[in-house]
């Protein structure tokens, strides 16, 4: 796949990744449906060409049968193969949790360490692009609530490419969530052998008054409504997690420590959501120093509709955002 | 007990030695569920135990042509299995015993049991899905080239879980080195087999998945050998998977100390007449195999089981730091 001179999109940097992954490790295998190039290259085409260069027995087009999919990946994980299964759409993992929670996540510690799960589990996903109720959940919350699951997701082409290779590279297993509305979005493409480190935020933009905190595509938003905020006057510090799940709390802390207020952002719903927990670790970390209440902004609780006017009237809006900020300056 | 032994290897010469390995392996898993059972009764051990009384036979003959190597993936009435595989009796008592010693630092416990330097890959709680696991074990012996083959056990109530259709299909159309082996013990629980299950058996659901089956008695240890043989044969030398069929019966309760008053007096009247036990040994008694040879073998076992229950009650308990070790890679922080 040519990426115009200096840009890669985020599909690119996918399937740029999977690529190098495979031809550095002969453990690496792809699982998943349409993945082969005789499929088309998987549906978001993020594994194009690479079963003509690796073979249809390393990049394997599946059954739709994401129980089995999972299974056969955790089965190969624990023989010490590193199998990223491609779940076309986020909502399809609720097909194969069994594998997910109660295999992949447990394995190495039900069995003392004996066994490990070096998985990485891709799904698309995401509101705004019209897929409706069932092809469009952000359920980063119910995998990071579980002991011995990764969650990561990327903001831009070159973090997802240097976040998945990590993955892959990880001895843990890893959910890889990939926004389907940001598969076209160009980025600068990383430098060769550029990786991301588990568990390590980026600070996306310095800032003294409100340190906002998200990951994944609303921290396009953010970045947004912080520059059109810095001409109020208003200086917002915008941190993007990268890892959802272990979450870099030290970053996060240390932040917050400096601007003493702080505002979180997902896509996913707000009741019981990732913002929940990272509100509350700042709360129980920086409680007698902060100048307002953390405040989440997140989606409505509501199913993803499919009316566009239903459907961006459900996503947070960057008026939210600069509004939650507002508030805690208050 | 009317069961077709439709295996195409029926003519397949079992020699004696054979015979005397599965009768050996067969008397250690029984004299092991002997003794949890016997130690649960007088109080000296607590835990959820699935008896294997009745099923001694499916699991020695079903493991006895594997290879050290080769995979296993059973269930939590798996101690059967395991033991048939291979798993060092000491370290299995002392998982089960909750201690540090254990296959698994104790962590897992008896329905988790992992051993992969005898191939014992993984014990799932959870009904049928421990084949699809078995196909990606199978798949990386494939990828690999490695010659080893996947045998993963599970009872009739698996085949009406989802799991179980998607591994057969996936396993039949890539043409997996496993072997799906059904333990048919006439109940899923406490529900009797007619009532859950509409195949009349579950080797009809194998021709939908273009995949040899085979049902055997497999209380016959010869029967079940050979069935386990052709099958394991064929999956190592690239023809793909196969389903057995092991017609079984579960002599007990589901678990330990449950009440079995469910079962029907004619279906445990069958039960007793086609205990394997007393049937094994007068079929080696037959072949002119001394008593004196059995006895041998069932007193060394007997040592055996001595010296590892003395080891799993003796031994510590995991230290509490463990509770933070195998989460992820990395240690928790404290």
């Amino acid at each position: 796949m040519n990426a115009p001179a200096n840009k890669i999109s985020f599909s690119q940097a996918i399937n740029q990744a999977l690529d190098e992954a495979m031809a550095a490790d002969p453990m690496v295998i792809l699982l998943g449906e349409d993945v082969a190039d005789e499929q088309g290259g998987g549906v978001f085409k993020t594994s194009a060409g690479l079963s003509t260069k690796y073979g249809i027995e390393r990049v394997r087009a599946t059954p739709i049968s994401e129980q089995a999919i999972m299974g056969a990946a955790v089965g190969a994980a624990i023989t010490g193969m590193r199998p990223v299964a491609e779940i076309m759409f986020m909502n399809f993992l609720t097909v194969c949790m069994d594998q997910i929670v109660n295999h992949a996540a447990k394995l190495r510690f039900m069995s003392g360490g004996k066994t490990s799960v070096p998985l990485t589990i891709r799904c698309g996903t995401g509101a705004g692009v019209g897929f409706g109720g069932q092809h469009s959940d952000m359920l980063e919350a119910w995998f990071a609530h579980v002991p011995g699951m990764k969650v990561v997701t990327a903001s831009n082409p070159a973090d997802a490419k240097g976040l998945l290779l990590s993955a892959v590279e990880d001895d843990d297993p890893t959910l890889f969530i990939e926004n389907v509305a940001m598969y076209a979005t160009q980025g600068a493409p990383p430098e060769p052998d550029y990786r991301v480190p588990l568990g390590k935020a980026a600070v996306r933009r310095a800032g003294t008054d409100v340190t906002v905190i998200t990951y994944g595509r609303p921290v396009l938003a953010v970045e947004k409504v912080a520059e059109a905020m810095a001409g109020e006057g208003v200086s917002v510090e915008v941190i993007d997690l990268r890892t959802i799940a272990p979450f870099d709390e030290e970053t996060v802390l240390n932040a917050v420590a400096k601007t003493n207020r702080a505002v979180v952002v997902h896509e996913a719903v707000k009741a019981f959501g990732a913002g929940a927990e990272i509100s509350s670790r700042i709360h129980e970390e920086l409680f007698g120093q902060l100048k307002a209440p953390v405040k989440r902004v997140a989606s409505k609780y509501a199913p993803v509709p499919f009316s566009p006017p239903l459907e961006q009237a459900f996503l947070y809006s960057e008026a939210e955002i600069a509004d939650a900020i507002r508030s805690t300056l208050r | 007990m009317s069961v077709a032994t439709a295996s195409l290897a029926q003519d397949r010469e079992v020699d004696r030695d054979t015979l005397l390995e599965i009768y050996r392996r067969t008397m250690l898993i029984h004299r092991t569920d002997e003794r949890f059972r016997s130690l649960l009764m007088s109080g000296k051990l607590r835990l959820v135990y699935y008896p294997v009384r009745g099923q001694e036979v499916v699991s020695a003959a079903m493991m006895t042509p594997l290879r050290p190597d080769d995979y296993l993936v059973t269930t939590y009435r798996g101690v059967h299995d395991q033991l048939a595989k291979g798993i060092p009796l000491k370290d299995l008592w002392a998982e089960f015993t909750g201690k540090a010693s254990g296959t698994c630092k104790g962590k897992g416990g008896p329905m988790h049991i992992t051993d992969p330097a005898t191939g014992v890959m993984v014990t799932t709680g959870i009904v049928g899905s421990g084949l699809p696991i078995a196909n990606g074990l199978a798949l990386s012996s494939q990828l690999k080239k490695d010659g080893r083959v996947t045998v993963v056990c599970f009872g009739d109530g698996a085949s009406n879980i989802g799991g179980f259709h998607e591994a057969l299909n996936m396993a039949s159309v890539w043409q997996l080195p496993v072997v799906f082996c059904c333990q048919n013990n006439r109940y899923g629980e406490h529900t009797p087999y007619a009532q859950s299950t509409s195949a009349k058996q579950i080797i009809d659901r194998a021709p939908g998945y273009s995949m040899p089956a085979v049902r055997v008695d497999g209380n016959d240890p010869i029967a079940m050998y050979r069935a386990a043989e052709e099958a394991v044969e064929r999956a190592r030398a690239g023809g793909g998977p196969t389903l057995i069929e092991a017609m079984t019966y579960r002599m007990l309760g589901h678990t330990f100390g449950s009440s079995y008053a469910y079962v029907p007096k004619e279906l445990l009247d069958e039960a007793a007449r086609n205990d394997p036990l007393p049937r094994f040994r007068n079929l080696l008694l037959q072949m002119q195999v001394i008593d004196a040879t059995l006895d041998e073998i069932v007193a060394g076992i007997e040592r055996d089981i001595d010296e590892a229950v003395e080891h799993a009650l003796s031994s510590p308990y995991p230290d509490l730091v463990e509770l933070r070790r195998d989460v992820l890679k990395e240690e928790i922080p404290a």
